[in-house]
């Protein structure tokens, strides 16, 4: 009787094990999946410029708006410019709606969106620096690279 | 002066904290009452000096003075008042002074609410907070003071607060989420303090409960308002964006969660009892991670603060002692709780069980996400990346599908043993009512077949019916129903009012991210546009001055089927004093809907990109989280964490008389 009783809750911690095994062996497995589906690496003009990017993925990309490169449409929000790593390299981007409040010609911004096979970068959003103090990480290594480059 | 004034009475606070760490402690080592009872006027002094240096920092604000560096960059002599003392919150110095006030007064009200512990308890949980105000205090003393002199040369005139923090929302956002975050300690040092006894027994349950869910309820209140600041202010009419500070806020939330419930098994049932230390743990670590993220800058956000290495790694450190130490205590004492009682599958044990899995792998999920960019540059010669919300959408919401036909089942189970079948059995009405009145209400109102909305939404009533049923089966059989009504206990209202809150959002979450619609136009003076079944037009654009702004301002027209709705007023607004752009959008706020119109930039011609969002059932979101909130408040008015201290006065009622 008692024998009996311990098989069948040895059993049910078996099939608990199992259970658990099953179900978190699909989780993790789900999860970095999706994972490796929804990260945007960043890219610099250089790498762009190089044809380091990947052409139609979605990706992210930044540098300084260059002076006197912001063009806007007449009839729409559709608008081009371009981003530039203060040296040589420049892409081309377009964009249609409202850019941010912080978006002006010299400033930081980080795009994401994808590489069309032209090499101008379509973006779908557009973030500008946040505030005086604030810049993204990404802007800030590449700047102080710069910085020291020079 | 005034400042350096401040700054002492920190120091002094500091001191104070040290006192209150080491001297209870000593006297629980050495079983002495005295020391230990002088934990609670140490606590009532740590409070009062700390208080006394943020009434400083708002002096200084007050009276414009720019001498002091913290002032001079978050403030300006023409902010409005209100503005001036939240600018006290507005930047990282006097936001981390204001979340050291608030473990202060966490410490100060559980010193005076400790009726119900014994001496030598309540000296080791307010020593352990005494440890941690010590940490902060250090914190700010060392890499963050916020009484800093610019001396000798001083600006005339400050740099003004940042435009976006000069909101209401802003004024009592961060106070509820520190209440929130710093609240999880009070669990924390109930959990470390019960450790240290090694006796783990449901009284120690029975203690932190009541204190977690108003850390908790907390939280949820300052996450809701978080969500609506964003919705309005931030402009473009999103609610959550996945971004690694609100992912900062949600983890602990979601832990938080799972402590409340499993706090609840272990009071009443004790069982999960040392999981449930585990998560009080987390949970408290959960909030430093979220302070680390913010305050450090390593990953990009929208909130972050301004970037500074030294502060990061200062609360790298402090989490590493925190985390490892807890866990190190836990590892030698946890092998000798032991659980008392036995479940069976489907018993409410079970159930809580499950919930607090889910929401366990739900936050690793949402931590996985938010630093996965942090081990992808580490691992990859610094390449950086971002997750994006798609991540977070596909992971997260079908866990928390789950956990929701979990919450809509649990109302009927029982503690120890409930029957399978008769689970199953009694979810087929309330299911099938649930899917027929949803469904007719979605082909009515939306004329449309959306099966995600129709499936979800149908959870969600699902989940209020059975809270429904519950209530009424509980009363059902009572000679007297309504005196009933009042009969049942404050914590079972508060879990109707959280789980029904929860069904709110649900609702509002679905049809807001299904049935919304936007449209971003170039609109001229006398232009106009039509969204879903309203009109939108353009009438005239506007100069306006605010107090330290000034303003381009819209005046559009709504009217739907030719009736008026509403004149809408977006601006687009200029901060001299930041030099600043800020987008102030204008919503038209309805129970069923919303109508967002914001100003984009100033075109040619005298058009503006103009934004304009139909937000169906966008209110509910929130209306939702304050339901939960509530819920969470409710709880603690219930009579058995009272239990003690009345019993206390009817001893003394007997001696008196015996006397």
């Amino acid at each position: 009787m008692k024998f009996g009783k311990m098989k069948t809750h040895r059993r049910n911690r078996l099939m608990l094990v199992a259970f658990l095994l099953i179900g978190s062996g699909t989780a993790v497995s789900l999860t970095l999946t999706a994972l490796n589906e929804n990260i945007n690496l960043f890219y610099e003009p250089q790498q762009i410029v190089d044809g380091e990017a990947p052409i139609g993925d979605l990706i992210r990309a930044g540098g300084m708006v260059k002076a006197g490169s912001v063009m806007r449409s007449t009839t729409d929000l559709k608008v081009n410019f371009v981003i530039t790593d203060m040296k040589s390299a420049e892409v081309n981007m377009m964009y249609d709606g409202i850019l941010p409040d912080l978006f002006r010609e010299g400033q930081g911004v980080i795009a994401r969106g994808r590489l069309d096979p032209y090499g101008v970068f379509v973006a779908e959003e557009v973030l500008a620096k946040h505030d005086e103090n604030y810049m993204a990480p990404e802007l800030k290594k590449m700047i102080d690279a710069k910085k020291a480059e020079a | 002066m005034i400042a350096e004034l401040g700054h002492f009475s920190l120091i002094l606070a500091l001191g104070l904290a040290v006192a209150l760490t080491v001297i209870p402690a000593v006297g629980v080592y050495q079983s002495r009452p005295l020391l230990m009872n002088m934990s609670g006027s140490l606590s009532a002094g740590l409070f009062v000096f700390v208080f006394i240096s943020i009434c400083c920092l708002a002096n200084s604000f007050l009276t414009d003075d720019f001498s002091v560096d913290y002032v001079a960059r978050n403030s300006n002599t023409s902010l409005p008042m209100q503005y001036k003392i939240s600018a006290i919150w507005g930047a990282h110095e006097g936001s981390f002074l204001l979340w050291i006030l608030v473990m202060a007064g966490w410490t100060l009200a559980v010193s005076v609410f400790s009726e119900q512990l014994t001496t030598d308890m309540r000296a080791r949980v307010l020593s352990v907070l005494g440890v941690l105000t010590v940490g902060f205090l250090l914190f700010i003393l060392l890499t963050s003071n916020p009484f800093d002199r610019t001396l000798p040369v001083f600006p005339m005139e400050g740099s003004d607060l940042n435009p976006l923090l000069q909101d209401f929302g802003l004024i009592v956002h961060p106070p509820m989420l520190y209440m929130g975050y710093v609240g999880f300690a009070v669990p924390f040092a109930f959990a470390i303090a019960t450790l240290s006894t090694g006796q783990l027994d449901s009284a120690w349950a029975r203690w932190s409960r009541p204190w977690t869910n108003v850390a908790w309820a907390f939280l949820t209140v300052g996450i809701t308002l978080g969500s609506w600041w964003a919705y309005y202010e931030l402009g473009w009419g999103g609610w959550w964006f996945w971004d690694a500070v609100e992912n900062a806020s949600f983890m602990p939330w979601l832990i938080g969660t799972a402590l409340v419930h499993s706090l609840a098994a272990s009071e009443k049932r004790g069982v999960l009892k040392s999981w449930t230390v585990l998560l009080a743990i987390f949970a408290f670590s959960f909030s430093l991670l979220g302070a680390f993220l913010v305050r450090s800058g390593v990953l990009t956000s929208v909130h972050s603060f301004a970037v500074d290495p030294e502060r990061g790694m200062y609360i790298l450190i402090f989490l590493v002692l925190v985390v490892g130490g807890s866990l190190t205590l836990f590892a030698f004492k946890a092998s000798k709780i032991e659980s008392t009682a036995d479940f069976k599958a489907s018993s409410r044990e079970a159930m809580l069980l499950i919930n607090n899995l889910l929401l366990v792998v739900a936050s690793a999920a949402v931590l996985l996400g938010t630093i996965y960019p942090l081990f992808y540059e580490a691992m990859n010669d610094g390449l950086k990346i971002s997750v994006g919300p798609p991540y977070f959408n596909k992971v997260f919401v079908p866990i928390v599908m789950m956990l929701f036909v979990a919450m809509a089942i649990s109302p009927v189970s029982r503690w120890k043993k409930t029957s399978t079948e008769r689970l199953l059995k009694s979810q087929v009405i309330p299911f099938v009512s649930a899917l027929v009145m949803v469904t007719m209400a979605v082909i009515v109102f939306a004329k449309s077949i959306e099966i995600v909305v129709i499936f979800v939404n149908t959870i969600a009533v699902w989940i209020i019916i059975s809270l429904g049923r519950d209530l009424y089966q509980k009363v059902q059989h009572k000679k007297a129903k309504i005196q009933s009504l009042f009969k049942q206990s404050m914590s079972y209202y508060g879990m109707l009012l959280g789980h029904f809150g929860i069904a709110i959002s649900i609702i509002g979450v679905v049809s807001t991210v299904y049935f919304s619609e936007e449209k971003d136009v170039r609109l001229e003076p006398g232009d106009s546009l039509t969204l879903s079944a309203y009109h939108f037009k353009l009438n005239k654009m506007l100069r306006v001055e605010g107090p330290n702004y000034l303003a381009d301002q819209a005046e559009i027209e709504v009217r739907k089927g030719g009736d008026f709705v509403a004149i809408l007023r977006p601006e687009k607004r200029f901060y001299p004093g930041a030099e600043n752009t800020m987008t102030e959008a204008d919503i038209e706020v309805g129970l069923f809907r919303d109508l967002f119109v914001a100003l984009g930039e100033p075109l040619d011609n005298g058009a503006w990109a103009v934004r304009v969002h139909y937000k169906p059932f966008v209110r509910w979101i929130w209306f939702g989280g304050m339901f939960i909130a509530l819920g969470g408040f409710l709880t603690v008015l219930d009579r058995r964490y009272r239990v003690k201290a009345s019993r206390k006065v009817t001893e003394t009622v007997l001696v008196g008389t015996a006397v």
